[in-house]
């Protein structure tokens, strides 16, 4: 076993950047023959795109060339990228709503750690720089410093925030921003909330009342819950998706830490399984490293790695 | 924790179980469903595919196919290897011996290092250590900030600086802790990313200034296909001496324990499972694998109840149960006795089957609050015969527990339903427990 161990380690060390990135490797001049479908599966879920969504992908990519008569090689590439750039342009959103009423809450929610508090720091220069007013509101009373990390992202983006005493409760900040806000003349206003795993059902309860308690100020339909998703998550993103979006909703995700060599296939699967779109992705730990998500350059950043 | 891969396997093997012949065909088919269930618990590719083709000649041979209990022996073959895979038997960090211990902690951004330091200092206070702190993350929006609050709340001195690269704070703080008799130093690095050059050399300047005895990689247990990636480049560069694994209190699968492990050879030393500072277990490679294979993590589930269950007691309920004799006094009682065991979560994990038969059961420890307060409000009568409790007791019980009548009788319905269940215990299987079967499940 331990051989083997060394071998696997030697191969990945050489493994690309981009697993994807060898599929156009392997296709080129052959024919989609039982070989090549096993080689561009084992891409697939190297990508973290997971069985389901993986088997379902090749099924089509079969089918299709059948049908289609299509054996050459570049041609099955093609269509592997227009079948993945499809899966993720299923969904569309747009990221800044046409004007409207006001203001629009971004409830910004997920797991431990996914990046959360950076984004909604990200998000708010991003929506000041579209000339937009914003607010931050610092509802993880639990985490340590959490109030204070967040203090500091609204400074570096230079827009209100609402603090909030440690040990408060979330929700009754979350409406004193929402308060606050309509007072303000807001445009938009992000909630940072605490990490939570959606196995635990009373942090789970916690964030339905925060979202129950700031409808009490502004209309559902201004609520937006956004799900952020750590890119390097490999198939738990999927619980994670959809017990979340039982809770609260969830309007739209958004993939950080793709600036790592893990490549966020996780996405695919979300958006093949669940159909939930994806809005931006992170990519550092800068202020702007935040990108409008645009399936196609994805797919094809994912494909020439 | 490994939850989901463990009701995996106990499909697969059930099935295995009850047919009596194993066939070759047999076994490819269910070594290829034991390959779907490792890759959906994000056990990388390669190590999969290793993985099953070493179990297949292991498996297919003579000595599977002529035993009287093929599955059985299947099972055996399974598990064993992923005993192997996860490291056959728990290791413990260096204990604090010195003037002093250094532990060094990396990893991925957001992936626990702050809370996993203060978690390991707390433990270390508890055992009479001297314990520094030591804050190397200049660069995370109030990362100084969080690990003093943590610090404070356990009583540990932070050794911080301003304006001082990493390098030299450690050197520092190392000094500091040698002229001050300190018996551990833990050092909190900011996360980085392993194709961060510039941060990776920091790590190995910190490295060299203070040669550290433990050098710990903290990773995600929710991370998928890339923790071979990154375990290898972190273990590469820094010639790691193991790995803890955090968030295993949620619903992940794992899998990335395995690939970590396979592919940096490093002992897993530390399971981080909550976010509370003493949220910290031993990883014991058997009891996953156990875990893993759906036979249940008994050995832990006894650890913990002998701490926290009086075993005479124990048998005296057990009699009352099987005598029907089981009353809400005993049931309080068994509550406090199950609260001292630690979150419920983790405990039912532990119980072979009872994942499976608690899927979509929400485990609610407010309920379980819930059902504490309105028998604190019922009398010693009223609990030892609880048939008594009529509508104006009801109605008692309720306003002074804060609950609804209709919560008492959920609790008293639910109650009967249990006494009535547990008469039959002795002849029954864990497996298939009846909704209601437990307190924590009552949807009050
Ligand atoms: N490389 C990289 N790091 C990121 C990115 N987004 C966030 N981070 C880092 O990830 C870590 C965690 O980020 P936070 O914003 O604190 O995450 P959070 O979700 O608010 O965490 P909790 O509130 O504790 O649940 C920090 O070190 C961030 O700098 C990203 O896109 N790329
Ligand atoms: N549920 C759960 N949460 C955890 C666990 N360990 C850490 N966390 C949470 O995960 C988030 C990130 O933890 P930190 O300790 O800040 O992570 P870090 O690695 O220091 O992050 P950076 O310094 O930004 O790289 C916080 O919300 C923690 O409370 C765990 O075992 N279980
Ligand atoms: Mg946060
Ligand atoms: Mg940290």
């Amino acid at each position: 076993m331990f051989s083997k161990l060394k071998r696997l380690k030697e191969s990945l060390a050489k493994t690309r950047d981009s697993l994807l990135g060898k599929i156009s490797q392997i296709v080129g001049g052959r024919k989609l023959d039982d070989d090549l479908i096993d080689e561009i599966e084992e891409i697939l879920l190297k990508a973290d795109l997971g069985v389901a969504a993986t088997d379902k992908i090749i099924q089509r990519l079969r089918k299709n060339a059948s049908e289609n008569n299509i054996s050459d090689s570049d041609a099955v590439y093609s269509l592997l990228k227009g079948e993945i750039t499809g899966i993720l342009s299923r969904q569309k959103a747009a990221v800044i709503s046409a004007e409207g009423a006001k203001p629009v809450v971004w409830l910004i929610t997920g797991v431990n750690g996914t990046g959360k508090t950076t984004t909604v720091g990200k998000l708010a220069h991003y929506f000041k720089s579209n000339n937009k007013n914003v607010m931050i509101a610092a509802c993880d009373t639990f985490r340590a410093a959490a109030v204070e990390q967040l203090a500091i992202w609204a400074e570096r983006s230079g827009v209100a925030f609402m603090k909030a005493q440690s040990g408060a409760d979330p929700a009754s900040v979350a409406f004193d921003a929402a308060i606050s806000a309509k007072a303000k003349n807001i445009d938009y206003l992000l909630i940072d909330t605490a990490g939570r795993l959606h196995t635990k059902a009373n942090l789970m309860e916690e964030l339905k009342k925060i979202r129950r308690v700031t409808e009490k100020v502004i209309p559902p339909e201004q609520i937006l819950s956004k799900l952020i998703i750590d890119g390097t998550t490999g198939q738990n993103a999927l619980s994670q998706v959809k017990v979340f979006t039982e809770a609260v909703g969830c309007d739209g995700l958004i993939i950080t830490k793709l600036d790592g060599t893990a490549r966020g296939g996780i996405m695919v699967a979300i958006a093949e399984e669940l159909s939930v779109p994806v809005d931006f992705i992170g990519i550092g730990e800068k202020i702007d490293d935040l990108q409008v998500f645009e399936a196609e350059s994805f797919v094809e950043a994912l494909f020439e790695g | 924790m490994f939850g989901e891969l463990i009701d995996k396997f106990d499909d697969i093997f059930r099935t295995l179980r009850g047919s009596g012949k194993l066939s070759e065909k047999n076994i490819k088919d269910s070594l290829r469903e034991v390959r779907r269930a490792l890759l959906e618990a994000d056990v990388n590719y390669k190590v999969v595919k290793d993985f099953i083709a070493h179990v297949e000649t292991e498996a297919v041979g003579e000595k599977v196919l002529k035993s009287i209990e093929p599955g059985q022996q299947l099972v055996k073959v399974v598990h064993d290897e992923l005993v192997r895979l996860l490291g056959e038997k728990a290791e413990s960090m260096t204990p604090a011996t010195k003037f002093p211990t250094i532990y060094m902690l990396c990893g991925l951004q957001g992936s626990g290092k702050t809370t996993l330091s203060g978690k390991l200092a707390l433990l270390n206070k508890r055992k009479n250590k001297k314990v520094l702190l030591v804050a190397a993350d200049i660069y995370r929006p109030a990362a100084v900030k969080q690990l003093k609050i943590l610090a404070d709340s356990i009583g540990v001195e932070v050794f911080q600086m301003e304006n001082t690269k990493p390098p030299v704070i450690c050197e520092e703080a190392k000094r500091h802790a040698e002229k001050n008799f300190f018996d551990l130093m833990i050092i909190d690095t900011a996360g980085r990313l392993h194709i961060d050059e510039e941060l990776m050399i920091e790590l190995d300047d910190i490295k060299a200034g203070v040669a550290p005895d433990e050098l710990i990689l903290v990773a995600d247990s929710m991370t998928g296909q890339d923790a071979v990636n990154l375990a290898d480049k972190f273990h590469q560069r820094l010639k790691l001496t193991g790995v803890a694994l955090t968030k295993l209190d949620g619903d992940a699968r794992g899998g990335a324990a395995i690939s970590i492990r396979a592919v940096t050879g490093c002992p897993i030393k530390l399971v981080s499972v909550g976010e509370k500072l003493s949220d910290l277990e031993v990883f014991h490679p058997d009891r996953m694998a156990s875990r893993i294979l759906g036979m249940g993590d008994i050995v832990g589930l006894v650890e913990k109840a002998q701490g926290a269950v009086d075993l005479k007691e124990a048998a005296k309920i057990e009699e009352k149960l099987k005598k029907q004799s089981f009353t809400l006094e005993d049931f309080y009682d068994q509550l406090q006795q199950i609260k001292k065991m630690g979150p419920l979560e983790s405990i039912l994990g532990m119980i072979p089957g009872v994942g499976k038969a608690l899927k979509g059961v929400q485990i609610d420890e407010k309920g379980m609050g819930r059902v504490e307060a309105m028998i604190q409000s019922m009398t010693l009568e009223e609990r030892r015969n609880p048939n008594i409790i009529d509508g104006s007791r009801k109605l008692r019980i309720a306003s002074g527990s804060g609950n609804s009548v209709q919560n008492v009788n959920l609790l008293l319905k639910q109650f009967f339903a249990m006494q009535k269940m547990f008469k039959n215990m002795g002849k029954m299987k864990i497996k298939g427990l009846p909704k209601g079967a437990f307190p924590f499940q009552m949807n009050i």
